[in-house]
């Protein structure tokens, strides 16, 4: 059996709320909010979280990584193998990275890929990562629709909570919405043509398909992921199959908006949220054509109800309290030129050390047990040289032991919060926290660690670890 | 065997710029400046000096900062720099040659062009600057100088119990008594009294750090010219001699270790202990008479205050419930120039220039009358400068006590 061992998402801290666009550019608000990536998260960023959010206490033994995403951080260079090191996967194996690009289908191809490595016996485990943060223009349709967000899949042959039942899927050379390299927002036609020849065309093909192919009907399903370029299309959609609405799993357009590539996969993630052990789910995918997949959920499903997933990420936010804010955040307006000398990097620096800072390993001492980051290769308590293990610290929650709030700092965000943390079970940080309310930080405030792009000097994402306050508590309760 | 530097260099001259934004002068000038107010003030010329140091953080072309503008003759000439604390690290190396008799008169000038920049705060204080933190481009990463300071400040505030109010409160009255000295010294950046309510509701700068807390951006420069002891009547009667001479650089495990609380400096006790032996000073709030120390904020003066042992640890709240007892003819005057905090902080200057304010006080002859100390606790006159470079949890600390032969 082939299927989803264990599922992870991940939303932005931030919303806007549609009412403040209504505000800023006049006209009926929409309902109501998405998800906006803080100023130093991007699509490799959410997706590291989902990724961890999937992981759980998991060993890193998956034979690969696939990413994928309409808005890499990188136009080339592959993310995939930045987010595998974040996570800390070993490099002294065999592991197959790899990033699928350039299509809102991108994910469930990479998720058809996997389960292909999976069942071909090529991979044991391998892990479907999806993340988006699409920029809309300001004041457009996209702007209100656009939301940003992850979700990450760990496929494989045992302890399967999801079995991969079938998949059928067809190509389409039809152009839905378009980048060329040097366009900044996507670009469309009358979007009537769009629809009527594009999505309503193509999308149900695939899901006839697959019905036809492994001998399915509607009644066989419990549940129905479903993409749709928005929610107008989606109720027409729901009303064109002919399914009762109740077994149609909401789009998370009103509370977290389209989230290109990631909007599908977090939609099952929702689904499987609420999914029973039995329960049989269609999801089907579109753009370049479409993915339809059979799916059915197995008793290993209650071993992974402790993951964030959608939920808990939806239950935990922070309102922007102005357009400004967002402004800031994309970088969507020319500013005030920065008299302070730019940021620098040195990616000799960045390579060297990479193990203390992407994939934010301390050394802990093998003769006195203290845990230092970064790593001394002579140990500050007992001096021992060169007698250290790594250990990973990106997982570790920690405590606040002291913080300031820089009103001058050259960042996006201020206050810039930095704060020194302590480890649970040893080892000291000084970080700047993100994700948090200026108002709310104290001395004793629980943090856990979360991947960042600190700033981009020297034309380098330089990614490490920031504290942030804990998201979610333990036991779902939201921090 | 090692020996104690105790009276065995001779201060025979010293000089001082005007601190402040230096708009019309640059680095040579600010050099030209101190140095030749340095000569007049010990009689000598650029050929009389054999050997010569520059602390300068900054420019950092080496020698040629000080043989360039002072026509120096072909002479040993050497920067050194340990960030905040470069000045007085320019003197330590200066009395070492002298003491080894390699020299016999020798030039230290401490200087710094902060404000050619084009913005407020430090030039380049980004995290590939200094120290092990060099070339690294994420760890470490916007954590200005106040902020480091601020880290302290909330650490204190919380090991202490004092609601961040009342630990601003504390600090005010640092900045105040800082602010009416600067009113009070000419060659002074900050000549502006401040209230305590100026200071509470100032502009914040790093919480719970405000504008008052933290030192100006100044440019400045000063010198010093020395001997060895035997050597000063020749220049001078009123000469003033080293007592001691500490230094500590410490492992810097701050930010590493969790057992540290940011509330102490251990690298500015290791050096006050060294300066305190050598001196031998055994009590020293009954012992110094002057103290000039390191106050690139206020809590850096509270924490220094405390490390250098003029204060127990956690104390200074209660033992300056009156503030007066830090002023000129206090129980213990600390930064009566004003401090780097109104006096100014161009980096590189502020060690040599904590001990101008030192020479000039115990020779009597302070800038504006009204901040001459008269009453001395010995005959020996012993005032103490205070300078370091770092941040807490990783500094290079120099303590000199200085004071008549």
């Amino acid at each position: 059996m082939v299927g989803i061992i264990s599922y992870g998402a991940y939303i932005p801290v931030y919303r806007l709320s549609r009412e403040l666009l209504a505000q800023v550019w006049g006209g009926a608000a929409r309902k109501g909010e998405k998800a906006v990536a803080n100023f130093d998260e991007d699509a490799i960023t959410m997706a590291v979280e989902a990724c961890s959010d999937a992981l759980g206490e998991v060993e890193r033994n998956a034979d690969g990584l696939y990413f994928a995403s309409t808005t890499p951080p990188y136009r080339e260079k592959q993310c995939a193998s930045i987010i595998a090191a974040a996570l800390d996967f070993p490099v002294d194996r065999e592991f197959f990275s790899a990033d699928f690009n350039n299509s809102l289908r991108a994910a469930t191809s990479a998720l058809k890929a996997g389960f292909d490595a999976v069942k071909s016996g090529m991979a044991r485990k391998v892990i479907i990562a999806t993340a988006d943060c699409r920029l809309p223009a300001p004041h457009s349709g996209s702007e209100t629709l656009f939301g940003d967000g992850a979700s990450a899949f760990i496929l494989g042959d045992t302890d399967v909570a999801v079995e991969i039942e079938g998949i059928y899927t067809i190509y389409s050379e039809f152009m839905d919405e378009w980048r060329k390299e040097k366009d900044t927002y996507s670009l469309t036609w009358e979007n009537r043509f769009i629809f009527e020849e594009g999505y309503e065309k193509h999308f149900p093909r695939a899901i006839e398909g697959l019905m036809a192919k492994h001998g399915l009907t509607r009644e066989d399903f419990s549940k129905f992921v479903l993409y749709a370029p928005d929610a107008k299309r989606h109720a027409a959609m729901v009303k064109r199959l002919g399914l009762e609405p109740n077994k149609v799993q909401q789009p998370l357009f009103d509370q977290v908006g389209h989230t290109g590539c990631a909007l599908v996969p977090m939609m099952l993630v929702e689904a499987l949220e609420g999914a029973k052990p039995g329960d049989k789910i269609l999801m089907a995918n579109y753009s370049d054509g479409a993915d339809a997949f059979s799916l059915r959920v197995t008793e290993q499903i209650e071993n992974v109800r402790d993951r964030r997933g959608v939920k808990r990420h939806l239950d935990s936010k922070l309102m922007l309290a102005n357009y400004g804010k967002y402004l800031v955040f994309r970088d969507l307006m020319e500013w005030e030129p920065e008299r302070r000398p730019a940021d620098v990097s040195s990616l000799t620096s960045l390579w060297r050390e990479r193990n203390q800072f992407l994939r934010f390993h301390g050394g802990k001492c093998r003769s006195c047990g203290t845990v230092q980051h970064p790593i001394q290769r002579v140990c500050a308590v007992c001096q021992a040289k060169d007698d250290y293990e790594e250990v990973r610290l990106s997982d570790k929650k920690g405590t606040i032991f002291s913080f300031a709030m820089d009103e001058r700092a050259m960042v996006k965000d201020l206050p810039n919060v930095s704060c020194v943390i302590d480890f649970d079970g040893g080892g000291r940080y000084v970080g700047v926290l993100t994700d948090r309310e200026p108002e709310k930080v104290r001395t004793g405030m629980e943090v856990e660690m979360t991947l960042r792009n600190l700033h981009d000097g020297a034309g380098i994402h330089n990614y490490c670890w920031k504290p942030r306050p804990v998201r979610v508590l333990q036991g779902g309760e939201n921090g | 065997m090692a020996e104690s530097i105790k009276d065995k260099v001779a201060i025979v001259g010293m000089g001082c710029t005007q601190f402040g934004e230096r708009w019309d002068v640059g680095l040579e000038d600010l050099v030209i400046e101190a140095a030749y107010e340095a000569y007049e003030d010990a009689g000598v010329e650029s050929k009389d000096i054999e050997a010569a140091w520059v602390g300068v953080m900054y420019n950092t072309t080496a020698a040629g900062t000080l043989a360039s503008p002072l026509k120096l003759g072909s002479i040993p000439c050497t920067r050194v720099e340990n960030a905040c604390g470069t000045g007085q690290e320019a003197l330590r190396n200066a009395c070492y040659g002298l003491i080894a008799k390699a020299f016999d008169l020798v030039l230290v000038v401490g200087v710094e062009k902060m404000k050619d920049v084009g913005f407020g705060g430090l030039a380049g204080s980004g995290p590939t600057l200094s120290g092990t933190e060099a070339w690294r481009p994420v760890y470490f990463y916007g954590v200005s100088p106040p902020t480091r300071y601020a880290l302290a400040a909330t650490s204190y505030f919380a090991k202490y119990g004092l609601t961040p109010e009342e630990g601003k409160r504390v600090l005010a009255k640092i900045s105040v008594k800082s602010h009416y000295y600067g009113a009070r010294n000419p060659k002074a950046h900050l000549k502006r009294e401040v209230t305590e309510e100026q200071v509470m509701k100032a502009p914040m700068i790093s919480w719970p750090l405000g504008l008052y807390d933290c030192c100006g951006v100044t440019d400045g420069a000063s010198a010093a010219v020395l001997c060895r002891t035997e050597d000063a009547k020749a220049f001078r009667d009123d000469y003033v001699v080293f007592k001691g001479f500490g230094a500590a650089s410490g492992p810097g495990m701050g930010k590493v270790l969790t057992d540290y609380d940011f509330t102490w400096w251990d690298e500015t006790e290791g050096a006050v202990r060294q300066a305190y032996e050598q001196a031998g000073i055994k009590n020293p709030r009954k012992e110094i008479d002057l103290v000039e120390l390191h106050d690139c904020f206020s809590i850096a003066e509270l924490i220094a205050t405390e490390s250098l042992f003029l204060c127990e640890r956690g104390k200074y709240k209660e033992q300056m419930s009156d503030i007066d007892a830090y002023h000129l003819e206090g129980v213990m005057p600390v930064n009566v120039s004003g401090g780097l905090k109104s006096f100014g902080h161009p980096i590189g200057a502020s060690g040599c220039r904590e001990t101008y304010e030192n020479y000039k006080q115990i020779q009597g002859k302070a800038q504006d009358p009204s901040r001459q100390k008269k009453k001395w606790k010995t005959d020996q006159r012993l005032a103490l400068a205070h300078n370091q470079g770092g941040h807490p949890g990783k500094f290079a600390c120099n303590v000199t006590v200085i004071g008549l032969p």
